[in-house]
């Protein structure tokens, strides 16, 4: 199959399957095999389309024209690989950590979880894929659409309370900020195109590029940079899967990865460099990392403390953008698939821990290693990759963040992540310690186990993930390298 | 001179003035009505003598005549009449279901009922 | 006799609408057949308007003499990209309204009092029908006329005695403007000694009276701005959508003020333009400042409101403001976008509408709060609702967005900056009102009346769904819309020059 026909059916087929999924809504068992078929053969579509673009190609194609000299298109392209790769292959695992959660958690309207579950993945691969901005735009916006039914799926005052915040924030950032800056490229360079060194130099001059920046940082309410962060912590009620991969995953992912589309992209490292134009909102991205740690280290619930903790890692990748240097938009695009895997695990085992023990809350997870020793062991590798320890994938995207840092002239970045390790370690380590160490609190019931088997599956594949990118990040570098050197 | 000379479009100003009035001052909605038709006859009036040429005739084609008024405007002004009959007619039939639902006519009385509804 | 019938189609634009509503009357005792018979002529409405278009688009503008009496001294019926555009929407909207109108019609009249609703649907389309494709600045005012006698009476067919006292307020509001509408056409025709548009175009610029030109501008714009509800002439408006019948508020909403501003940019542009805008009195800023006026107070107004059908007649004077805005902006994207909003808001509207009708139907209330719980009820209903939400809101690959996009760039174009911010905050405060009816309609616990209600008939529910669709498709394939919007832009701006 070309690589235009793998990259459009990867799109169109996870939004089709929501159709098969809700008709077979009766029968759980079909549902779900649906469902996972999907996800297999989007992940063998998505994985087919590595050694073409490895080799140079770019496959693009436009779908339809929107206004006269702009179309919807998909274009691929090293970075778009990565993220797709990323979301293909943590929806496969989650679809089946889903199964074990959602039934083992009784939860109501599966059905409509996994249709929109389906449509959401699509459209994230629809923001990987994109080809322009307006695309990327589009995606973007029926992403959030999408997973709003996720987010109030519990139908609660609370949930109702939470997708509030949720759709406001990030509709209301999108198309306040995000499309005014659209308009505005469009107005200025009659282009929307991703191309390799940017579209916009040229076009405007220091102050102007800063403003459109900032609109674009921030009207891409999803990279979560402070202050428009509130979305995420609020979108926590939703079911554990969803927090997994579309909180940790697909939704900010696509957030941060458009950051980094806009700023390599369309404003190109250089010009970014001369005009300096992303200096002053690298402070917002570094407060944003050390708040978000501070905040976490805070919250008691564990999804909460998770949920700041990815605010905090996300401004790490926002950061690699902002410093405009090859080396840390190689770190920034490493780490979307770092921190995804690293922050994916996490989640799960928060999941699986709701599930067996009905634990939300740190201070009651005392000595609950003994019980579930594997949750444990996983949530412990997860948390040194999200630090950036060895043996784990995170060690390398810090790594380069770091080098990137130090290649753009600003120390105090440096300073600023590795203050945040120090925090990250802080808020994740105790968990898993005294968990096998605390004793146990006396009203933790007798009998807990493991969670059921699919999570469990679900949970070993992305901590041996974690790992195994430390050992290999051979792929992962050469399609992040290739970001770097802005060879889109 | 020139004020006297046009003292047709004072008329039709005047009537228009007077009705407009009565629109907005009366409460009683079959005097508004009335205010409307009169606001309206009054564009009649601003028609029909717009048609007027110094020294012509009736335009009926007639021997040795060749100077006429201009019609034009005397047979749009037809329509414009049937529309103000029609309106009226409209009004008044509204008015007669406004009696049947409110038991009354009076603006005020009427907006004191739909307050409690 | 197939040439002798497209030869004549401009007629029977008007012609076939306009007998049919006698014909109501003559088979009133078969109600069913009246229904039948009006269902056609909209279809047959729609095919002509589609033709006209079509040929408009191939071989430019058409003339048509009326009785065969050659334009100026006969009445000439002209169809450019302008008029053959908006001609489609209404009758587009004719064409899904009629079929809803089948169940939803009887819940607010009864047996026998049908066919007399249909006759005057029937003569409203013809007079909104007769003002599009007329090429008479005279006839502009009678076709006005027949259109809004007629809304008066299908206005006051509500269930709600309020219907009457609304009717009444736009009679009286209508009629004043009509009137104006009257006195400007009379000191067009003193000044020029013409009625056809295209012949007062040409002669108005030789025109010495300049202040009698500026004053019957006055006049007509201030009697069109009270049937488009320009702010602040929009008063009427909220109550005569409100307590309007289900179809009659469907079809005012999604053509009426439509055909209003396209008569305003017949006027404006193509009629005075050229004489009155040499004179540099800046027209397109206070067209704006009354457009962001109306934008801003008809959102907020909107967020209060316990009435959906009044929150959404209040949601119509904030789009009202948009389309203004791009008339305001006086350059070939603003009246694009200008254009594509008009066809863009008859969608969204309609579908809106149409599914508020469906609630009502079900639920027998208009109150937001009665409705809670109810999407979980009629969910298809709900869906129909949720997607012209978003398509109001501006949420791409909807109509919405496209409207929303053009406007944007209009007002970038011309340096706008905080009209541009300004749409945008336009679009977020629909998403505070819309939200809020999709909150309360699907999270609160169902009303007494929401726990038993089911969902649509499915003869609501299709010509609902028909616009919800036509919202999505024609927000992701835009090539008809935005080709004929230009074209029909650039054929305004041309008469200016």
């Amino acid at each position: 199959m070309t690589l235009v026909g793998a990259m459009q059916l990867a799109v169109v087929l996870p939004a089709a399957a929501s159709l098969p999924i809700a008709v077979t809504g009766r029968s759980p068992n079909l549902r779900e095999a649906v469902t996972l078929s999907t996800a297999v053969v989007v992940l063998l579509l998505v994985a087919s389309a590595v050694p073409g673009v490895l080799a140079g190609e770019r496959p693009e194609i436009t779908l339809m024209e929107f206004v006269p000299g702009l179309s919807l298109m998909f274009r691929l392209e090293p970075l778009g690989m990565i993220f797709a790769l990323v979301a293909s292959f943590l929806w496969l695992v989650t679809s089946i950590y889903s199964i074990g959660y959602m039934r083992g958690h009784h939860e109501e309207n599966q059905t409509r979880f996994y249709a929109c579950f389906a449509v959401a993945i699509a459209s994230a691969l629809g923001v990987a894929f994109a080809g322009n901005m307006l695309t990327l735009f589009v995606a973007y916006e029926v992403l959030s659409i999408s997973t709003y039914p996720l987010v109030t799926h519990s139908g609660t005052e609370e949930a109702k309370r939470a997708g509030r915040v949720y759709l406001g924030i990030l509709l209301g950032t999108s198309i306040g900020f995000q499309l005014l800056a659209i308009l505005w490229t469009w107005n200025l360079t009659g282009t929307l195109d991703f191309e390799a060194g940017g579209i916009l130099a040229g076009h405007a001059d220091g102050p102007a590029a800063a403003l459109l920046l900032a609109l674009y940082v921030f009207g891409i309410g999803k990279a979560a940079v402070m202050p428009f962060h509130r979305w995420l912590p609020a979108a926590m009620v939703a079911p554990t899967p969803v927090s997994a991969l579309l909180h940790a995953v697909a939704v900010v992912k696509s957030g941060v990865f458009a950051i980094l589309k806009v700023c390599v992209y369309l404003f190109g490292l250089d010009f970014l460099t001369s005009t300096g134009a992303s200096d002053w909102l690298l402070y917002f991205a570094g407060a944003t990392i050390l708040l978000g740690s501070l905040v976490a280290m805070r919250k008691d619930n564990l999804k909460a403390r998770l949920a700041y903790s990815t605010i905090s890692q996300l401004s790490y990748i926002v950061a690699g953008a902002l410093l405009a240097s090859s080396l840390a938009a190689t770190g920034a695009a490493m780490h979307i698939a770092m921190h995804a895997f690293g922050k994916i695990t996490l989640f799960f085992c928060a999941g699986a821990i709701m599930v067996a023990a009905h634990k939300t809350e740190i201070s009651e997870m005392d000595g609950l290693g003994r019980a579930m020793p594997f949750t444990f062991v996983a949530f412990f590798i997860g948390s040194l990759s999200i630090i950036g320890l060895p043996p784990t994938g995170g060690t390398w995207s810090k790594f380069y963040l770091a080098l990137g840092s130090l290649e753009s002239g600003q120390i105090w970045m440096l300073v600023v992540l590795m203050v945040s390790s120090m925090l990250n370690i802080a808020y994740l380590l105790p968990l898993p310690v005294r968990a096998f160490m605390a004793k146990p609190s006396t009203d933790l019931p007798d009998k807990i186990t493991e969670a059921p088997l699919p999570c469990l599956i679900a949970i070993g594949v992305t901590s041996l993930g974690c790992l195994a990118l430390f050992f290999y990040p051979d792929l992962l570098y050469q399609l992040a390298s290739l970001v770097g050197a802005g060879a889109g | 001179m020139t004020v006297l000379h046009l003292y047709n479009y004072e008329i039709a100003i005047f009537l228009a003035m007077v009705g407009f009035y009565v629109v907005v001052s009366r409460g009683n909605l079959v005097k508004k009505v009335a205010g409307l038709s009169m606001f309206q006859t009054s564009v009649f009036i601003l028609y029909i003598s717009m048609g007027v040429v110094d020294g012509g005739t009736v335009p009926i084609l007639v021997e040795g005549m060749t100077h006429y008024s201009n019609p034009v405007p005397h047979v749009l002004i037809l329509t414009a009449i049937v529309v103000g009959v029609a309106t009226t007619a409209v009004a008044l039939s509204l008015i007669i279901r406004i009696k049947e639902a409110y038991g009354t006519v009076e603006e005020d009385e009427i907006h004191e009922q739909d307050k409690s509804f | 006799m197939a040439h002798a019938f497209l030869d004549n189609l401009p007629a029977l634009q008007v012609v076939i609408p306009l007998l049919s509503a006698p014909l109501c009357l003559v088979l009133a005792r078969w109600p069913r057949l009246v229904w039948t018979m009006c269902t056609l002529v909209t279809w047959t409405a729609f095919g002509i308007a589609l033709a006209l278009l079509q040929t408009v688009l191939a071989e430019g503008p058409v003339s048509y003499a009326m009785g065969g009496w050659a334009a100026p001294w006969g009445i000439e019926y002209r169809i450019d990209a302008v008029n053959a555009y908006v001609a489609l929407i209404v009758t587009g909207i004719a064409a899904v309204v009629l079929p809803y109108a089948y169940r939803s019609v009887p819940l607010y009249i009864h047996g026998e009092r049908v066919p007399l609703f249909y006759a005057l649907l029937m003569l409203c389309f013809t007079g909104l029908l007769g003002m599009t494709v007329t090429g008479d600045a005279f006839n502009v005012f009678v076709f006005l006329e027949i259109s809004s006698l007629s809304m008066y009476g299908l206005i006051s067919q509500g269930r709600d005695r309020r219907s009457l006292t609304a009717s009444f307020q736009y009679l009286v509001m209508g009629t004043i403007g009509g009137t104006f509408v009257l006195i400007g056409i009379g000191f067009l025709y003193v000044l020029t000694g013409t009625l056809n548009m295209a012949d007062l175009a040409a002669r108005l610029p030789d025109v010495t009276q300049v202040r009698t030109l500026h004053t019957a501008f006055a006049f007509i714009v201030v009697g069109i701005g009270l049937k488009l509800a320009m702010f602040p002439l929009h008063l009427w408006l909220p109550n005569a959508y409100a307590y309007a019948p289900s179809t009659a508020t469907v079809f005012i909403a999604s053509t009426a003020t439509k055909v209003a501003v396209y008569i305003l940019l017949r006027f404006v542009y193509t009629i005075m333009g050229p004489a009155l805008f040499s004179e540099g009195i800046p027209y397109g800023q206070i067209a704006i400042v009354l457009a962001v006026m109306g934008l801003l107070t008809g959102s907020f107004v909107a967020i209060f409101q316990q009435n959906i059908k009044r929150m959404l007649a209040y949601s119509s004077i904030a789009q009202i403001g948009y389309i203004l805005l791009g008339i305001g902006f006086a350059s070939v994207l603003g009246l694009q976008a200008a254009l594509l909003h008009l066809f863009n808001h008859a969608l969204m509207k309609g579908a809106l509408f149409m599914a508020v009708g469906c609630f009502v139907y079900r639920l027998g209330s208009m109150s937001i709060e009665d409705m809670a719980g109810v999407g979980r009820r009629m969910p298809w209903t709900f869906a129909a609702f949720v997607m012209g939400g978003l398509s109001l809101i501006g949420v791409p690959l909807t109509v919405g967005f496209v409207s929303k996009w053009y406007l944007v760039l209009a007002a970038l174009q011309k340096g706008y900056w905080p009209l541009a911010v300004l749409i945008l905050i336009g679009s977020l405060l629909a998403v505070v009102y819309i939200w809020r009816v999709v909150e309360t309609a699907w999270f609160a616990k169902p009303s007494l009346r929401a726990a038993e209600v089911r969902e649509a008939p499915l003869a609501m529910l299709i010509p609902t769904w028909i616009l919800v669709l036509a919202n999505i498709y024609f927000g992701v394939n835009t090539t008809m819309t935005v080709g004929v919007a230009d074209l029909a832009a650039r054929t305004l701006m041309e008469s200016m020059r």
